[in-house]
């Protein structure tokens, strides 16, 4: 997916000019950063409160259940926790991407903005007052949430004079979100019996996820997947303004309402699995944006990899940190991300990207 | 100054011409003072009443002032009154803590609840309670250091060529996040009665306090109270700018230092009883300086609209929440995030935010 979007040049061209070894650098990177990803899945699915050695891990793989414990742990625990944890990641991550490249805003990010607490809220709604049990059913109010949230935090960021600004945008997404999360939490205390299922989940967690609550978000993080690459061309241009993407013949207002629908997707999908999960959408399109410049095609193509590599180690932290408990992965992020934050506003152009 | 006769009837001259132009001013705040107080005194009352043994106005007068040992007295004044008059006296303190902070950033959203020095206050003690254990003192220094501490850092790290509101507020955001992780962490290594304990008071409640948690905390705002006055007439200069100040004798620096000060003691008294309880220093200055018109933030004003509404919001969380009695935090989340998006949405001048 990430691959068409670099076309390959020919490798036996005598001379070696700078863009190709910029090129030839961020693939190597991104190769780099597909084997940090790689040992990170083997992180998750061998340590926890129960560590079992890589080769154990390995047989069971391949050789399925052979009914010792350890196999029974990664097959029916680890491995659903680690796709859980990958899918959440670049979901999260993506629409990270997005929303920052959309609003030209640096601080943007789906848990800052009021996105997954809006996705939240609606799920606990789904689940507590509606009685809705199913990942099938309350995914859609998941969706619903995030899409309702991303229209009133853009409506209320952009009233009134000096239209949607990053400060104006940021403040009125912490706003909403510390009303939203205020009324879910009101609501899973109120209830603890119809919520019990919600209350690890409200706190950003991957722990028991099962194949149930991923598979039914799978097709839809993939469709946003498909369209975030679609718009990531569009989105560069729109980087350089309104006015500038227009003569370039971008039609902006569709590239909005597309992105919309993608992060409405994408952070409705992540919340449904992980429940409000924030800053993985701030951190990792910024790293990207560190490493290969400006150009949305690659930060995309680094943010695939990168997020779910933040949100596995994170869970791995989150695992080792209080053993045997743990800490809701969330937490992890959160502690990881807020540091990130605040260098980010300390930087002296806070409003552009 | 007044050496001379004629000086003497120019400035009593002034003070005549000033009296007359200020006078609807000064009425309407007195008048506004009266109303804030009369609710304050009708709410209690009905605060005292309700509850799963509903009591009239008039016999809550008699429970509170004949003492005959009667059932109703017990109810009154053992069960309600402690929690009424907490309600009372903490919205005070987190009024005034609000308006001192607002008034000394210059900014509606410079309240110690945004910036982060209740969650440090509740982090402060939260870590007094695990190493040297659960008593009052300690609590109580542990919420004021924690509470001093972030309100240092956070301004240390949003300073940068003077502090802007903006970016005090996201690194204030920041270290909220971060210390709510820290936090969580704590709980979760702690011992389950210190956890238990701890977490009703860390959505922040009032509904557990009894005589022994109010007297001595109202203690310390009584002591709090008369360096409050004294620090009102430094305030005012301040509020003029440093060199109108200095010009009026005021030292700047210390006189910053000691409001700093007395603003964190006056919140962290109440986090270390109730837990944070976000909002009412947001709110209730800027809606007493609606109230009255007035220019400065006023102090008294300020008092009483914390505590009307912190005890407004206590008897919704307890009586009129859906879904059962919650902590007052919760609510007062809920209300002063939708205050917060009005006061995003309705700015005029976005670069003051």
């Amino acid at each position: 997916m990430t691959i068409q979007h670099t076309p390959q040049q020919p490798a036996d061209t005598g001379a070696v000019s700078p863009t190709e070894r910029i090129r030839t650098r961020r693939i190597l990177g991104w190769v780099l950063a597909a084997l940090a990803l790689v040992v990170a899945i083997a992180g998750s699915l061998a340590i926890g409160s129960r560590d079992i050695p890589l080769d154990v891990v390995w047989n069971a793989l391949l050789h399925g259940s052979d009914s010792s414990s350890d196999a029974v742990v990664v097959l029916d625990l680890r491995i659903p926790r680690t796709v859980a944890g990958i899918a959440a990641g670049l979901a999260l991550g993506v629409s990270g991407a997005l929303i920052q490249a959309v609003t030209r805003n640096p601080l943007a990010d789906p848990g800052i903005l009021g996105v997954n607490a809006g996705a939240a809220f609606f799920v606990a709604l789904a689940v507590g007052v509606l009685g809705i049990t199913a990942v099938e059913d309350y995914l859609w109010f998941a969706f619903l949430g995030a899409f309702v949230a991303t229209v009133v935090v853009y409506l209320i960021g952009s009233t009134g004079r000096g239209a949607a600004s990053p400060a104006k945008l940021t403040l009125a997404g912490v706003a909403l979100g510390a009303v939203l999360a205020g009324v879910t939490s009101a609501m899973l205390l109120s209830d603890p019996e119809a919520f019990n299922a919600l209350q690890s989940w409200n706190a950003g967690s991957l722990q028991f996820r099962d194949w149930n609550v991923i598979l039914p978000v799978l097709p839809f993080l993939l469709a946003g997947l498909v369209l975030a690459a679609a718009i990531a061309r569009p989105l560069n241009a729109i980087a350089l303004g309104d006015d500038v993407s227009l003569s370039l013949g971008v039609n902006v207002l569709l590239i909005r309402v597309l992105s919309v629908l993608a992060i409405t997707v994408l952070a409705g999908g992540a919340t449904a699995i992980a429940g409000p999960i924030a800053f993985v959408g701030l951190m990792v399109p910024h790293v990207a944006r560190w490493i290969v410049g400006p150009d949305q095609r690659w930060i995309f193509a680094y943010t695939l990899l990168l997020a779910p590599l933040l949100l596995l180690v994170a869970d791995i932290v989150g695992r080792i940190a209080l053993r045997p408990g743990e800490l809701p992965v969330g937490i992890v992020t959160a502690c990881l991300g807020a540091p990130v934050l605040i260098v980010l506003v300390r930087r002296a152009r806070v409003s552009g990207l | 100054m007044t050496t001379t006769n004629s000086k003497g009837t120019a400035k009593a001259i002034g003070r005549v011409i000033l009296n007359t132009s200020r006078r609807p001013m000064h009425r309407r705040t007195r008048i506004v003072t009266l109303i804030l107080a009369i609710a304050a005194v009708v709410l209690a009352l009905l605060a005292l009443g309700s509850g799963d043994y509903p009591l009239s106005v008039p016999e809550v007068l008699r429970a509170l002032f004949v003492r005959d040992g009667s059932f109703e007295g017990t109810i009154v004044t053992e069960w309600r009154l402690p929690r009424v008059l907490a309600a009372l006296a903490f919205g005070a303190a987190l009024g005034v803590s609000g308006a001192l902070f607002q008034s000394l950033t210059g900014n509606p959203l410079g309240s110690p609840d945004i910036i982060g020095f209740s969650t440090g206050s509740y982090t402060g003690a939260l870590i007094a309670i695990t190493v040297v254990g659960d008593t009052y003192i300690s609590t109580s220094a542990g919420a004021l250091v924690g509470g001093l501490t972030t309100a240092l850092v956070v301004y240390l790290l949003a300073y940068r060529r003077g502090v802007q509101g903006f970016r005090l507020i996201i690194v204030g955001i920041a270290i909220t996040a971060l210390l709510t992780g820290v936090n969580t962490y704590l709980l979760l290594r702690a011992s389950v009665e210190v956890a238990m304990s701890a977490s009703i008071w860390g959505s922040g409640s009032i509904s557990l306090v009894g005589w022994d948690q109010a007297v001595p905390a109202m203690i310390v705002l009584v002591v709090l109270a008369p360096l409050v006055i004294l620090l009102s007439r430094p305030l005012r200069q301040l509020e003029l700018g440093d060199d109108a100040a200095q010009a009026h004798g005021v030292r700047t620096e210390p006189a910053r230092l000691a409001i700093l000060v007395v603003g964190v003691a006056l919140i962290a008294t109440v986090t270390a009883v109730a837990g944070p309880i976000a909002f009412i220093a947001l709110a209730a200055p800027q809606i007493a300086q609606r109230l009255g018109r007035s220019a400065g933030l006023p102090l008294v004003g300020s008092a009483l609209t914390g505590a009307v509404l912190l005890l407004l919001a206590d008897f919704v969380a307890q009586h009129l929440f859906p879904g059962g009695p919650v902590p007052v935090g919760i609510v007062t989340v809920c209300v002063g995030g939708l205050y917060l998006i009005w006061l995003v949405a309705v700015d005029r001048k976005s670069s003051s935010m």
